[in-house]
């Protein structure tokens, strides 16, 4: 059913390894809003893993935690070997988020966004130019200023800044959202190639049959917490339950 | 300011025994209530010794009296804002970060403010009895003013919200960049009244002939206001941590909440 | 030790450099603060003169409006420069991009300063235009460097409590309540000055004519405002961007 090619599971060396996410009975809110309510995850080098829920369940919030934007309330968490508790700030430079907006400024044009946010992270011309190619953004649409481009450019635009920041850690909350069909196979392309460079890749998207093929594991978020740890789950149907 | 404390028996998940061990559902305990009378006494001996027993001046006759009103009031407001600075240093430099100091820091603060309100205006009535004007630029006046000013935006900054930590950093370091604004404030008016040539004339106690017995309800009216923003700030911080178990514990019937929404949805 | 020391300058000033050539990049492709602030500040100067109505009145507090002007403007170009990171969520990305959050601040701040030499310059061009006011050739240093620093103080302070008001509900009444007392004693250092090369003085009961020499003091005075909030929000806009 699913066109493409399932990922390669993380070769056993990798399994030793401490985990890349660690949370237990995490607590996070959001003003009173209580987004995470106790919700433990573990996820190990090298893995996809889909977060599939509900709108509201804290999927996005779960996202920021791991990348250290959002403080804990509650529990214990630990991301690329640093506590969330302490150290928040310090596993910044290894994570790269890609949240509900893009991080772009309108004003600038696609080469010179992807050129600072690559810089910020001390990437080179080189790479920065090879994400614009690996993207299709190098041609006439490099020198278009952001505001102008339509919300599927703006999104691959996006995806481009964080292929130039070379993170461990992907965070990916609805990057199929806005994209073609073209974009889309061009986003599980870069998770694949992201993955094969090392990095751990974690998706909270909606579009289940695409993300599935990808993802070596599936979780779902509801209510804050994360149920249903399941291995490899691609192109089964858990059927009813949320 | 709130003035409704709950009682922490009907706040759920509270460590209800710890805290009622302690205030007894309200927030005075036995040192409290002692500053509260001493207060009260120093209160009234400085009413009798300022509106009776204390002279007239010679040339304000009795307006001189709101002098032992203004001055308090102004080391007061000074003393808050002094308190704010140094426990907003003391939660950002001390590694535990202890919400305490956040909490005096916010207390002096808002009763500071009232202090500032109360100087300003006591301040501007003795002008108008003693020189017919209710304001001048003066350096010190013009300070008070600025540090009025300041502790409203502090304090509306306290309210914008997020967790206890994230607005206790926040206003940690507004108020220390409070201590480094005030005094340069301060120094840069003095600089320009200086400019103009006309005497000092703005300080209505510049010209008090001060004896012994006024001296001496000065001093009563000083120790007296002391002491009360003692009390309001024992108080006012009390019932802040009070304030915030609350929301920790409204934190607690929310996550409940929140792990249900799971059942429902799984049933529907 | 001093390696360590030196890498981590090197990152903040490489941040800032970064994060200034952006905002400038950001500007020159708009043109907002040039189509929009310019006209603005220009206006308030027309405006003070109708409100004020003497016109013997305005050149002698043409230092003061000069000023009052700039210190209007400055506010919206903070909101303006702030907006810029929370359009799209930039600011949450420069957050999780890990770089050294003073080079971000020292970067924006730059950046304002540069727009806000840009505004001053036209302003100093209006003053002269409208108000009929007249440097003394002797007072030409006075004037540039009081500008250099006054700049400097406003930049810094503008750009720290633009980011304790960025992203904060109700931010925009918050930022005039909070750097409108902060920037009194460079309002009051920088007339001062100006008054003194311009050889003005407002004010009745004031001996009119003053020496260029009364403006140095001054001109010390403004150059410790802007050490002590450089040095201020270098250590504060970490802390600060944190929890926003």
């Amino acid at each position: 059913m699913s066109p493409v090619e399932p990922v390669p599971a993380p070769s056993t060396s990798f399994a030793i390894a401490a985990p890349v996410v660690a949370l237990r009975h995490v607590v996070a809110v959001l003003g009173r809003f209580p987004a995470l309510a106790g919700a433990s995850l573990e996820v190990q080098v090298g893995e996809v893993l889909l977060l599939k829920g509900p709108n509201g369940a804290g999927k996005t919030t779960l996202l920021r935690l791991c990348a250290g934007l959002v403080p804990l309330v509650r529990g214990e968490a630990e991301v690329l070997g640093h506590n969330l508790r302490t150290d928040r700030a310090a596993i910044r430079p290894h994570v790269g988020l890609l949240g509900h907006q893009n991080g772009l400024y309108a004003d600038l044009s696609v080469r010179e966004n992807v050129r600072f946010w690559g810089r910020t992270a001390g990437a080179s011309d080189g790479e920065i130019n090879a994400a614009l190619t690996q993207l299709g953004l190098d041609g006439r649409l490099a020198t278009v200023p952001a505001g102008r481009l339509s919300a599927g450019q703006r999104r691959r635009t996006a995806l481009a800044c964080l292929i130039a920041r070379r993170a461990r850690l992907w965070l990916l909350d609805e990057p199929h959202a806005g994209l073609d069909a073209d974009g889309r196979d061009l986003l599980d392309d870069v998770i694949r190639r992201a993955v094969g460079a090392g990095a751990t890749v974690l998706v909270a998207s909606h579009e289940l049959e695409r993300a599935k093929a990808l993802a070596t594991r599936i979780v779902t978020v509801a209510g804050g917490l994360v149920h249903n740890e399941s291995p490899d789950d691609a192109g089964a149907d858990r059927g009813g339950r949320v | 300011m709130s003035t409704t404390v709950p009682n922490p028996q009907s706040i759920p998940g509270t460590n209800v025994s710890a805290v009622s061990r302690r205030w007894r559902g309200v927030t005075s305990t036995g040192f409290s209530r002692v500053l509260g009378v001493a207060t009260l006494v120093l209160v009234v001996w400085l009413v009798l010794f300022g509106l009776l027993f204390s002279p007239p001046d010679q040339t304000q006759q009795s307006s001189v009296r709101i002098m032992y009103i203004h001055v308090p009031t102004a080391w007061v407001a000074y003393l808050a804002f002094g308190v704010t600075g140094l426990s907003s240093a003391m939660y950002l430099f001390r590694r535990a970060h202890s919400l305490a100091w956040d909490r005096v820091a916010g207390a002096s603060a808002e009763i500071g403010v009232m202090f500032m309100a109360l100087t300003l205006i006591t301040g501007s009535l003795w002008g108008r009895l003693t020189w017919g004007v209710y304001w001048a630029w003066d350096a010190r006046l013009t300070t008070t003013a600025f540090l009025f000013v300041t502790y409203v935006g502090y304090l509306a900054v306290r309210r914008l919200g997020g967790s206890h930590q994230a607005r206790a950093k926040r206003s940690a370091v507004l108020g220390l960049l409070a201590v480094i604004e005030i005094p340069l404030v301060h120094f840069s008016v003095e600089l320009w009244r200086s400019l103009h040539q006309e005497a000092s004339v703005a300080n209505p106690s510049g010209d008090v002939k001060m004896d012994g017995l006024m001296l001496f309800s000065l001093f009563v009216g000083l120790i007296a206001f002391s002491l009360l923003y003692f009390w309001l700030v024992l108080h006012r911080q009390r019932a802040m941590y009070l304030e915030d178990q609350y929301d920790d514990a409204d934190l607690d019937v929310a996550l409940v909440e929140r792990r249900a929404e799971t059942k429902e949805q799984s049933r529907a | 030790m001093p390696a360590l020391t030196a890498a981590v300058g090197s990152d903040m000033w490489r941040t800032a450099r970064l994060v200034a050539a952006k905002d400038l990049g950001i500007e020159w492709r708009s043109r907002q603060v040039t189509n929009q602030v310019l006209p603005f500040a220009g206006l308030t100067l027309v405006l003070f003169a109708f409100a004020l109505d003497r016109d013997d009145i305005t050149a002698r507090v043409a230092p003061g409006l000069f000023w009052l002007a700039t210190t209007f403007s400055l506010i919206v170009l903070v909101q303006r420069t702030f907006a810029v990171e929370t359009a799209d969520g930039a600011l949450d990305t420069l957050r999780v991009a890990g770089v050294d959050p003073a080079g971000i601040y020292l970067g924006k701040a730059l950046a304002l300063a540069a727009q806000l030499v840009v505004l001053e310059a036209l302003l100093l061009v209006g003053v002269i235009v409208f108000y009929a006011s007249h440097i003394r050739p002797a007072g030409i240093v006075l004037v540039i460097v009081t500008a250099f620093l006054a700049t400097s103080g406003l930049a810094f302070v503008g750009t720290l409590y633009g980011g304790l008001a960025a992203g904060a509900k109700g931010r925009e009444t918050l930022l005039p309540l909070l750097l409108l007392p902060v920037v009194a004693p460079v309002l009051i250092g920088a007339t001062r000055a100006f008054e003194a090369a311009f050889g003005t003085r407002g004010g009745e009961g004031i001996r009119a004519g003053v020496e260029i020499s009364d403006g140095w003091p001054w001109v010390g005075m403004l150059a410790i405002f802007a050490a002590v909030f450089g040095a201020a929000g270098v250590l504060a806009f970490g802390p600060l961007l944190e929890e926003a």
